[in-house]
């Protein structure tokens, strides 16, 4: 009986549909199918390195294990992403963020006296404050000042970087060491949770992340208000909601989850802070939510298939000597084909869809007449 | 420590290294300046500037000619332009995050023709590049015609192109159209402005400019490209622009203060003065935030970052 469901269901999908829900994967087709052009064109084999790539990313228990631990950071900042775009407002600055909730918890981590458990609670509490604070700055700016949010968040970014190279080569450098910080106190420390692996608590925290992205966003009056503000503000404007409000709410809520991306780095992987702690997952994470189509399960599978591509790349660049940078060939593509296919989508819905209140003129009208 | 403050503030390497590093700026956010009066943000700035600078360098090292080598800079900065408005206009994709693609597309692009081109020594392939021009009479006059009139043409040319923009922006047709584009592109339509026309052919300006900005930096000032040369210029162009409140003097203002900062960040540097130089290098963007805070509430285009739908009748 649903098996009968099943084909009455899948006869019923118009050629339409099919496009507009593969998306994702249609964008990823396509994306993997120009960048073999790339590898072509750089004089490798395309098969091959696919095949290196792939072997390289879930071969063996360690190299998946490898793949879910660098999939880690880039759940947390595409789920900080996530909550900031949904709301129309673009934090490009997770980058500057992670940098200062990993300051935070390795601050925490190493000073304060706790015990087990408690320590490492602490840590990642203060990492998630360390980078609600920073995204705090751009969003107080923007609400009293209207500043754009972008040109913000960039700046911010670039003065989080200057100032964790100025603590790691001066006031928290590890006497004798490189310009590093000291190691958080073993009682900090995420734990392993698959024997004989790197694999660590991180991953359950970033699942359980997602889960309260999801209920937030979906199930409650804030995550209501939050996505009607990204998808039209004058209207949630004329529905009582305090855009204003709502747009710095979901700036602090997204920086506090890129602090715990750092947070979680720091306390799962490289205990110490070092500059250049990050290889840009501030970035990279804005790939991630778009492909996940800004959806909280969505950006996990999209966080993984980055992670993966990043884990493959090594193996790649061994197998058949291409850079590793080959796979921002692949990331970049993907997110143009991502956003142009949702905006073909958006097509035809835009055009039936109720003109603007301020913009009604005749012409307007027309056009929601003549189209259907 | 003051003493050596001051000397560095008055020295003439200072003027020189500001207008230096500031063309490469400007040039971005000239650019960048005529697609955001049209109403299109660009993010793209970076990517622009990173396939201009390898391209140039590419083209410089193989021909033999750093003029050739900047014109295919130029190019391939409007190509490249030409495929964000193929999204971003045509397709009506979101602005901001097209371009962030756009930005990733072009860190791997230009990594990989790298190494697939010239493998991974780039240090020991020198490309030409573009001479110094020392203006004849003026550039040996005492004190200044060192610093002011010892530059690449380009620098001379950028600041020209300051007057060009804003004649263009406020005493033609062209310009009263492109503003018009990024304030009411409906109305701009109905009387007859092609509002996707102006905004391609102003991305492909701005993609040109980027490219000539990013083609500075490979085979201008140094005669090599290494992977992300750019390091954030043209994230700082954008700013540029944005402090500069979308007109030509402000764009340029500010793009000098972002190059001073620069300068005087590098300078401090190799002075070895007690001040850790990560300060001097936040000192820009330090600087911005408080002007900005200070200047108050700032206008931008009012269609900025919408795509725009042509009206169907």
């Amino acid at each position: 009986m649903q098996l009968g469901k099943l084909q009455r269901w899948l006869r019923g999908l118009t050629l339409s549909q099919v496009l507009i829900w593969g998306m994702p994967l249609w964008a990823l087709i396509v994306a993997f199918l120009l960048g073999s052009a790339v590898i072509a064109g750089a004089g490798a084999d395309p098969v091959k390195a696919y095949s290196a790539l792939f072997r390289g990313a879930v071969g063996n228990r360690g190299l998946i294990s490898t793949t879910l631990v660098k999939s880690i950071p880039l759940m947390l900042t595409g789920l900080a992403i996530v909550l900031s775009f949904r709301a129309s407002v673009f934090n490009i600055g997770a980058e500057g963020q992670i940098y200062m909730g990993a300051l935070f918890a390795v601050w925490a981590g190493i000073n304060l006296p706790l015990p087990a458990g408690l320590h490492l609670v602490a840590a990642l509490l203060w990492g998630m404050f360390g980078g609600l604070l920073w995204s705090a700055i751009a969003g107080y700016l923007k609400a009293t000042r209207g500043f754009n949010e972008v040109v913000v968040t960039i700046f911010m970014n670039y003065i989080a970087i200057a100032f964790i190279s100025y603590l790691v080569h001066g006031p928290m450098r590890e006497s004798g060491w490189n310009f590093q910080t000291r190691a958080v106190a073993d009682t900090a420390k995420l734990p392993v949770i698959l024997p004989k692996t790197d694999l660590h608590l991180g991953l359950v925290i970033a699942l359980a992340m997602a889960a309260v992205v999801y209920i937030l966003l979906f199930h409650t009056t804030l995550g209501y208000q939050l996505r009607m503000v990204g998808y039209n503000a004058e209207a949630a404007r004329y529905a009582g909601i305090k855009v204003t409000r709502i747009t710095v709410i979901s700036l602090a809520l997204s920086g506090a989850l890129a602090g715990l991306a750092g947070a979680v780095e720091i306390t799962g992987v490289q205990y110490r802070l070092l500059e250049g702690f990050s290889p840009g997952w501030g970035f990279d994470a804005i790939a991630v939510a778009l492909v996940g189509q800004l959806h909280p399960v969505g950006t996990l599978l999209a966080a993984l298939f980055f992670g993966a591509l990043r884990t493959g790349a090594n193996s790649m660049q061994t197998a058949v000597g291409l850079p590793v940078v080959v796979v921002y060939v692949i990331q970049g593509l993907t997110v143009m084909f991502m956003v142009a296919g949702a905006a073909i989508q958006g097509y035809r819905v835009r055009r039936v869809a109720p003109p603007k209140p301020e913009a009604v003129d005749a012409r307007d009208a027309a056009s929601v007449v003549v189209v259907e | 420590m003051l003493e050596t403050l001051l000397q560095l503030l008055w020295s003439s390497d200072l003027i020189y290294a500001t207008l230096r590093l500031t063309t490469p700026l400007l040039f971005a956010a000239l650019g960048g300046l005529m697609c955001e009066r049209a109403g299109v943000l660009n993010i793209g700035l970076e990517g622009l500037m990173l396939g201009g600078a390898l391209t140039a360098y590419l083209v410089a090292l193989k021909t033999g000619s750093p003029w050739l080598g900047l014109l295919a800079g130029a190019l391939a900065g409007l190509v490249t332009a030409l495929l964000f408005a193929v999204v971003a206009v045509t397709f009506r994709a979101n602005q901001i995050v097209s371009a962030v693609g756009l930005n990733i597309l072009m860190l791997g692009l230009t990594g990989v023709a790298l190494r697939a081109v010239v493998g991974l020594s780039s240090g020991q392939n020198a490309a030409p590049t573009i001479p110094i021009w020392n203006i004849p009479g003026l550039g040996d006059l005492p004190g200044l015609g060192p610093v002011l009139f010892r530059h690449l043409p380009l620098v001379y040319l950028v600041f020209i192109l300051v007057g060009v923009v804003a004649f263009i922006f406020y005493r033609t047709t062209w310009g009263l159209a492109i503003r018009a584009v990024g304030e009411h592109p409906r109305a701009a339509e109905t009387v007859g402005i092609n509002v996707i026309q102006v905004r391609y052919l102003t991305l492909l300006w701005s993609g040109f400019m980027a490219g000539v900005g990013g083609a500075l930096l490979s085979v201008g000032y140094l005669n090599t490209f290494q992977e992300g040369m750019t390091a954030g210029r043209g994230f700082i162009a954008f700013s540029a622009i944005i402090f500069g409140r979308w007109t030509p003097l402000g764009t340029m203002l500010a793009s000098l203060l972002f190059g001073f900062a620069d300068a005087l960040q590098l300078r401090i540097q190799a002075f070895g003065a007690p001040i850790p130089y990560q300060f001097l290098v936040m000192l820009p963007y330090v600087v911005t935030l408080l002007a900005l805070f200070g200047a108050g509430r700032s206008q931008s285009p009012a269609a900025s970052g919408a795509p725009y739908a042509p009206g169907e009748a």
